[in-house]
């Protein structure tokens, strides 16, 4: 019972708790084939931009750095993933134990790019620093474009940039035409299991020794220097491990599919993720997570209205920060919700 | 010969580069804010000047001056009405409002020009010059004149009119500014009316050269711009006319000579490069951290 009284242990459980009610019910309305098509086909997308915005959120939130790149790590990791289950598919016989082994391939080499580019990128500040991982995710994006990789009858891969004519066999990546994935994969359930050790993950990195670390460099860098942190260190730690929740994120997306191009994972999409993360609220998980779910459906749910679809996504966005950052409107809200409460307490009294 | 007209055609696409830049670089300096719908007023200025030379069929010139009437009142309007609100919210709260404003921006032109590719008919109506073997379009020739005469008179205003020293002194020091009397609301509405005029005239240039023309049409320069803006030092009106030629520069060589597909990995990666060597671009100001 001691992690029931500290108050953030208590809030952690509950959100995990409750993302477990959340998805054990959807899992058991799709099995019974309650869900419509449209909502179930939209299942495995819910899970992996769960994991996009939680991943984001540790960098944009608890980090407080600016990332405008995030697809791009989606996207390293869904083309090695594609790769790994091409090339393992051969010596892997069990589906899930393949898929496992992509996602974690997937997440390393998602970590190994993170890492290459927080070389450079963690140096920076700022809106600088924005710009610097807005053009790393558009060099990675134009880098798979030009990326010919194919697997001969042997079993060996071979790969070459521009130009494929040389090549033999089968392409599992075919330059703009982006990767034929050979199986699959993806399941809710695997989806369901993955958003549960990124949020147990991120939960514990957050309150543990680098979390309280890492909040103090976002709050003051120069006075979190000054008693003794390695600033570069943490911050890299941070952005290592959220570019590599996003590449496993990115393996599960493409499994989903039969074919990915590197074109999806543009600017647009590291924009909406950034999206959920700040309507969510910055390094609020559980907001991060409700935020993901409800911009993931909306779409799926507006589709009668497609022409007026995105204008109403955009009025909405301009509106809800407009609102929030309105004086007038937090004080409604505040005085609403302390209405709210008065009334649940009387009746707690009244049923007394 | 052809390293020559891949010089030219760099030019007068850096040309561009840096008129869109300029939008960006100022918003930037006495804002503060990213303007992420900057790339898309470019695209309504387009659309505006296509649809009056065609459904109107007034002559180009009439055409670009009613695009630059829009977009200034455009701009004035988004900043009155989402921007303004915003202005001592956080950053991040005012960068997710403006590609609001963008998707918007995009939306509205979906649903009144439809998602269709409008062949853009140019503006320019010179006879291309030929030296020897080498050609120069009308297009390229206008760009870069347009450059150099927004340059110049946008330097002329910031350096000798009232509101330019208004303006300069506002991205200098905001609350110094405001207790010397000028107006800060009023200097940024015309920030932006000046930067969406330019983008205006930017889109029309743009489209003469490149002359497709869809609801994201304006996305692509947009970022390109703003990455003009930094490479060159954000808030430096000549570090924008260099950033934004080198880009352009950098865009036609690399486009040329190393991979079609891999010309915007390069010019990222100069941008790249570029800021680490010198973190407030290549003719910014130093800001000095005070503890």
């Amino acid at each position: 019972m001691r992690l029931w009284k500290s108050k953030t242990s208590r809030q952690n459980l509950i959100t995990l708790a409750s993302v477990m009610i959340v998805f054990s019910v959807f899992f058991v309305l799709n099995n019974n084939g309650v869900l419509s098509r449209s909502l179930s086909g939209q299942l495995i997308p819910i899970c992996v931009y769960i994991i996009m915005a939680l991943s984001l959120n540790l960098t944009v939130g608890i980090l407080g750095e600016l990332s405008l790149g995030h697809a791009g790590f989606m996207s390293v990791g869904a083309f090695s993933g594609v790769i790994a289950v091409s090339f393992l598919g051969n010596y892997i016989g069990n589906p899930i134990l393949l898929m496992v082994v992509a996602i974690i391939i997937g997440g390393l080499l998602a970590a190994l790019t993170g890492f290459l580019i927080g070389i450079p990128v963690l140096r920076l500040r700022g809106d600088y620093l924005a710009i610097v991982t807005l053009a790393f995710g558009e060099i990675i994006k134009n880098i798979l474009n030009c990326l010919y990789i194919t697997i001969d009858d042997a079993g060996h891969l071979h790969a070459a940039m521009f130009d494929s004519s040389s090549l033999p066999g089968k392409f599992i990546i075919n330059g703009p035409q982006g990767a034929k994935i050979p199986a699959r994969l993806s399941t809710f359930g695997l989806g369901f299991v993955l958003v549960m050790i990124v949020l147990i993950i991120i939960m514990n990195f957050v309150h543990s020794k680098e979390g309280r670390a890492i909040k103090a460099i976002r709050d003051n860098s120069i006075a979190a220097e000054s008693v003794g942190l390695n600033i570069t260190a943490y911050k890299m730690k941070a952005f290592v491990i959220s570019a590599a929740m996003a590449g496993m994120a990115g393996v599960l997306f493409a499994m989903n599919y039969s074919a990915i191009e590197a074109k999806k994972f543009n600017f647009n999409t590291s924009i909406s993720v950034l999206v959920m993360v700040v309507l969510g609220g910055m390094g609020n998980l559980r907001g991060s997570i409700i935020a993901a779910i409800i911009l993931t459906v909306l779409p799926e749910l507006l589709r009668g209205f497609d022409d007026y679809r995105m204008l109403i996504y955009a009025l909405v966005l301009i509106l809800v920060m407009v609102l929030g950052s309105n004086v007038r409107f937090q004080q409604f809200k505040i005085s609403i919700s302390k209405k709210m409460k008065g009334i649940f307490k009387r009746k707690e009294a009244a049923s007394k | 010969m052809a390293f020559l007209s891949n010089l030219i055609n760099g030019l007068s696409l850096g040309s561009i580069y840096a008129i869109i830049a300029l939008g960006y670089t100022m918003v930037y300096g006495i804002a503060k804010m990213l303007n992420f719908a900057h790339g898309d007023v470019i695209m309504i200025g387009a659309y505006v000047s296509f649809v009056s030379i065609y459904s109107l069929g007034t002559p180009p010139l009439l055409a670009l001056l009613i695009a630059m009437c829009v977009c200034t009142i455009l701009g004035v309007v988004i900043e009155r009405l989402a921007y303004r609100p915003l202005r001592s919210a956080a950053s991040l709260a005012v960068l997710i409002t403006a590609i609001g404003v963008s998707y918007l921006l995009q939306n509205i032109a979906l649903l009144l020009w439809t998602a269709n590719t409008k062949v853009y008919p140019s503006i320019v109506e010179f006879e291309p010059l030929h030296f020897g073997g080498l050609t120069i379009t009308g297009e390229t020739i206008v760009s870069i004149l347009a450059c150099i005469v927004i340059m110049v008179g946008l330097t002329l205003f910031t350096g000798k009119t009232k509101t330019g020293k208004a303006m300069r002194a506002v991205s200098e020091n905001r609350q110094a500014a405001e207790l010397m009397g000028i107006s800060v609301n009023r200097t940024i509405t015309i920030t932006f009316a000046i930067g969406s005029a330019l983008a205006a005239v930017a889109g029309v240039l743009y489209c003469s050269m490149y002359p497709v023309l869809i609801p994201t049409t304006g996305s692509i320069p947009g970022i390109k711009a703003f990455t003009a803006a930094v490479l060159g030092g954000i808030g430096s009106i000549p570090g924008t006319l260099v950033g934004g030629l080198l880009l352009g520069i950098i865009e036609i060589f690399g486009k040329a000579y190393i991979n079609q597909e891999l010309s915007d990995a390069i010019v990222f990666a100069v941008l790249i490069i570029i800021l680490l060597v010198k973190p407030n671009g290549l003719m910014g100001k130093k800001v000095t951290e005070k503890v």
